[in-house]
């Protein structure tokens, strides 16, 4: 019995105490024909034998600390501080639940105020909550935020082709028992097009900040145009790109949502990541998920605790406007330290090495015969190569002889980009693997 | 005065808590009009942070420091082989969009994973995509709505619910766009079957409720509810938050559910991380397999001999209510699940849910003569009593919860389910040893005496704790949400910060 302390003598003395011969006898209210069925599970194992299997399946897998890497495609590989990892391991923190009993919680909830007050800063928001599942819940949340702020009358959401073409399945995915439609996204569109298709049933309006391509488009005016139409405006964000780019609030954002992994949470197969949600003052009464404020004890300290809760599914029911409960609190502590180590001039410094090594490579990858950089707009980590053969036959000679995790294959969700390539640089890319990736990417062409 | 300062509060100009490298490729210009010019985050050492995290951790209460029978909540220990597995790095460092031929490792434990759920459910399918219960819930009653317009049955519009149900239900329910219908309770907690039958029809698409139930309680008119649903053309969604009672002694599929939620964060031992992550996957029956959201790990090519494996991969179910969340769920989390369900293989997840079920009685038959017990009966993993006395109407559920903090444990949940009047919800878990148990009795004994002799005690509790009771309407009054100045552009004067 792995986790389960107790000796024959305390189950005797249990049942006893209850008045019953055996455990079998608290089940009696099962239907009996179902009860106890057989399990065709195998039988337990020791903690040695458990280690030794995951260890033989890790090694079936390419991962990042053996190889280099260049893919991105919403979800990147960046430097985690060794003590970040440490705080996450604190078991206060990671054995406790939910903030709801304040005064056993402050660890936690001023963590989480922090990490709020992080967030703020990055986006340039007057307000975060807690956290939702990943970027695309925190999209999906984001609609029916504006789709209420309408009082439900306005039901047409305007979404670029430019945010990621997941982000944008699983918005349709939580819509689809709502009468709410979501357009925009059928072609790739400028800003100024997207705006073009505004009208009096429009909710709101989401760009990427940069765009899925990577490019960091012009939002110049474009909250004022939506805003005059009677429309929100969210932007899904890369919060290490805001460490040096304008800010969504100075550009007039009322949401800032997008994914919170680049900062200091592992790739890790795809989660658990961390949905991050700003937003204006004037919504916080209408977003979901949890928010913490701060407030007084009867001892008269400052203290937190959670706030806003009649919003919440567990208070309103029904009524809800989200049915979320569990979040991505730990993912959001990680955020918090490392935010906190990395400051304010360290996390600049991570965004200005991910720009210039992106640039290099974009620079010398650009110099390569029959390959083009797309250098239409400005970009941040990531850009577009159009390349003379298909992506996935380059990447397999790449990873085959090189040891190398080429770019993404934007024809898989684009088709007039087929043969297009979406490299990410981050500052965990030396120029030595950047060097040798041009080097391959000329031999392949070359030797075609 | 503060317990801890803030982060900000320790900021000095300069400081930076890591070490980056330098620059190793030439600079590029960078486009100065769409560069910020301010960034009002902390600076600070590394060993400031430490010690600022590690102090706030101090201020916590976790499993790790001991009992925390948190209803519904399942907070059993959090083994430390867990964490060490999700942190291998051929699963931490794992990229979500590689080939899957550089992926098997992950698609293979993914793929037991789905197997074992299937299983200990009796069910055909499963889906680890959703990220928390409620978005297992979410996705389960969208398959049903799904698999309903797929048969041209258009009229199905309301979905039935207990009121004894975890509040997630009924919002899941509006969220997929459907009516939530309240069903009462009877005498004895159950479902009032008179009410269910009446209320069914063919407007029904389907019914969502908790085995055991809410209350801790193994229905026994269960076989009933669900035939009353099916006779009327509607689904059986079960909320599998307490899983930690069922396993090897029930299985939903068996019984007649068409699709259900596990909440990997409670049954398998996952921590809960001060609010998550979890992770909620859904396993349906034969109907409903084609909706299940997506992708999911199927096997793309047989195993040659018996000494080779398969090819794994993803596959997307012919009519997917679609995609829950990017990539593929919370896999760290299902590693962690794994490796738990591993190490007690089938026979020691049974006798998870056979000592969950002792601990509950255990402390159920403890408490019954000092503690008014609703529905008196042999329970499940878990035990609802009121926390009030007719003798003493000022002592409420919360005071009781309070002074527990003062015995060194950490309340049950409160005021949940909603049809008990003041509710203490205690899950003891199987985790928990007869002498913890002991010292919970004894404090929750001599509270109850406390509450009588010297009521005050609890009124002003807690006392012992790092903050006394916590003004919550002055949080919602003044709104500090944030503690950073905001800038010009927000220009909202009536936002307040913390220093003001």
């Amino acid at each position: 019995m792995t986790y389960i302390p107790h000796t024959d003598a305390d189950r005797q003395a249990m049942l006893a105490a209850i008045g019953v011969d055996s455990i079998e006898a608290l089940f009696d209210a099962v239907p009996g024909e179902h009860r106890f069925p057989a399990l065709e599970l195998p039988g337990p194992l020791s903690e040695m034998e458990v280690l030794a299997e995951l260890y033989g399946l890790q090694d079936a897998n390419t991962h990042a600390q053996n190889f280099a890497i260049f893919l991105g495609a919403g979800a990147y590989n960046h430097f985690i501080p060794s003590a970040a990892n440490h705080i996450l391991l604190r078991g206060e923190f990671y054995t406790a639940y939910t903030p709801y009993q304040p005064e056993v919680s402050q660890g936690t909830l001023q963590a989480i105020y922090e990490y709020q007050s992080m967030l703020c800063a990055l986006t340039g928001m007057e307000a975060a909550n807690a956290s939702h599942y990943d970027g695309a819940t925190s999209l999906a949340e984001a609609v029916i935020v504006a789709v209420n702020e309408t009082r439900g009358k306005r039901r047409k959401i305007i979404l670029s082709a430019g945010i990621n073409p997941q982000y944008r399945d699983v918005v349709r995915t939580y819509m689809q028992g709502q009468d709410i439609t979501v357009v925009g996204d059928d072609k790739v569109r400028d800003v100024n097009e997207l705006a073009a298709l505004m009208d009096d049933e429009t909710a709101m309006l989401a760009v990427g900040y940069p765009n899925f391509f990577g490019q960091i488009e012009d939002l110049t005016g474009l909250a004022e145009k939506v805003h005059a139409g009677g429309a929100l405006l969210t932007v899904v964000a890369d919060p290490i790109m805001l460490a040096l780019f304008k800010s969504p609030g100075e550009l007039g954002a009322d949401m800032v949502v997008g994914e919170g992994q680049p900062l200091g949470i592992p790739l890790s197969f795809g989660g658990p990541y961390l949905g991050y949600f700003a937003c204006t003052k004037k919504l916080v009464r209408k977003i979901s998920g949890r928010i913490v404020g701060e407030t007084k004890d009867n001892r008269g300290q400052r203290a937190f605790v959670m706030t806003l809760r009649p919003r919440e599914q567990d208070i309103r029911r029904e009524k809800a406007t989200s049915n979320i409960c569990t979040n991505q609190g730990l993912m959001a502590l990680a955020a918090g330290v490392y935010l906190s180590l990395m400051g304010k001039s360290g996390l600049k410094t991570v965004a200005e090495l991910c720009y210039h090594k992106a640039h290099y490579a974009a620079s010398e990858i650009g110099k390569l015969r029959n390959f083009s950089v797309d250098t239409d707009k400005p970009f941040f980590k990531e850009f577009m190569v159009k390349c003379p053969l298909p992506v996935d036959e380059i990447n397999a000679v790449l990873l085959e002889e090189y040891g190398i995790v080429g770019g993404y294959d934007l024809g898989q969700d684009y088709p007039d980009r087929e043969n297009t390539m979406l490299i990410a640089v981050t500052e965990m890319n030396t120029r030595a693997e950047i060097d040798a990736l041009v080097a391959v990417l000329k031999e392949i062409v070359d030797g075609a | 005065m503060a317990l801890e300062p803030l982060i900000y509060e320790l900021s000095s100009p300069g400081r930076c808590g890591v070490h980056l490298p330098g620059l190793d490729v030439p600079a590029s210009e960078l486009p100065a009009a769409l560069l910020r010019t301010e960034l009002d985050l902390p600076e600070v050492s590394e060993v400031d942070v430490i010690r600022h995290y590690l102090r706030l951790s101090q201020l916590n209460y976790g499993i790790d420091k001991g009992f925390y029978p948190l209803g519904s909540c399942t907070m059993k220990y959090n083994p430390k082989v867990n964490e060490d597995a999700a942190r291998l790095p051929g699963f931490a460092a794992l990229h979500p969009l590689l080939d899957i031929e550089d992926a098997q490792g992950a698609l293979m434990l993914m793929y037991h994973t789905q197997e074992w759920l299937a299983e200990l459910s009796g069910m055909k399918g499963v889906s680890l995509q959703p990220a928390a219960g409620a978005q297992g819930e979410f996705a389960g009653i969208l398959m049903i709505r799904k698999y309903h317009l797929s048969r041209g049955d258009t009229k199905r519009t309301r979905i039935l619910v207990p009121n004894s149900a975890h509040g997630t239900n009924p919002a899941t329910v509006s969220m997929a766009g459907y009516e939530a219908v309240e069903l009462p309770s009877d005498e004895n907690g159950d479902v009032d079957l008179d009410a269910l039958l009446a209320a069914c029809d063919d407007t029904v698409a389907g019914m969502m409720i908790t085995v055991p139930s809410t209350l801790g309680l193994f229905e026994a008119r269960l076989p009933d509810v669900i035939k009353a649903v099916h006779d009327c053309g509607g689904l059986m969604y079960m909320d599998g938050a307490n899983m930690n009672a069922m396993m090897g002694v029930l299985k939903p599929g068996e019984l007649g559910f068409d699709v259900m939620h596990y909440n990997l964060h409670k049954t398998f031992s996952t921590p809960h991380g001060g609010g998550g992550p979890g992770s909620g996957p859904v396993a349906v029956n034969e109907k409903l397999l084609p909706f299940l959201p997506g992708p999911i790990v199927g096997i793309l090519e047989d195993a040659g001999s018996l000494d080779d494996v398969p090819l794994f991969g993803w596959v997307m179910p012919e009519q997917s209510i679609g995609r829950l969340k990017a990539f593929h769920g919370n896999f760290g989390i299902i590693v962690r699940a794994f490796t738990y369900m591993r190490m007690n293989g089938g026979s020691g997840l049974h006798d998870v849910s056979r000592y969950a079920v002792l601990n509950a009685n255990y402390v159920r038959t403890a408490l019954r003569d000092h503690y008014v017990v609703p529905h008196d009966r042999t329970c499940g993993h878990e035990v609802v009593l009121e926390g009030h006395w007719k003798d003493v109407p000022g002592i409420h559920a919360l005071d009781i919860s309070k002074r527990l903090m003062d015995y060194n444990f950490h309340p049950p949940t409160n005021y949940f389910p909603l049809i008990v009047p003041e509710a203490l919800m205690i899950e003891p878990t199987e985790t928990e040893s007869k002498e913890t148990l002991d010292a919970f009795i004894e404090a929750m004994k001599n509270i109850a005496r406390e509450a009588h002799e010297n009521p005050e005690l609890l009124l002003e509790a807690p006392h012992i704790t790092p903050v006394g009771r916590v003004d919550d309407v002055l949080a919602a009054k003044q709104l500090v949400l944030c503690c950073v100045p905001i800038p010009d552009w927000a220009g909202s004067p009536e936002f307040k910060t913390s220093t003001d």
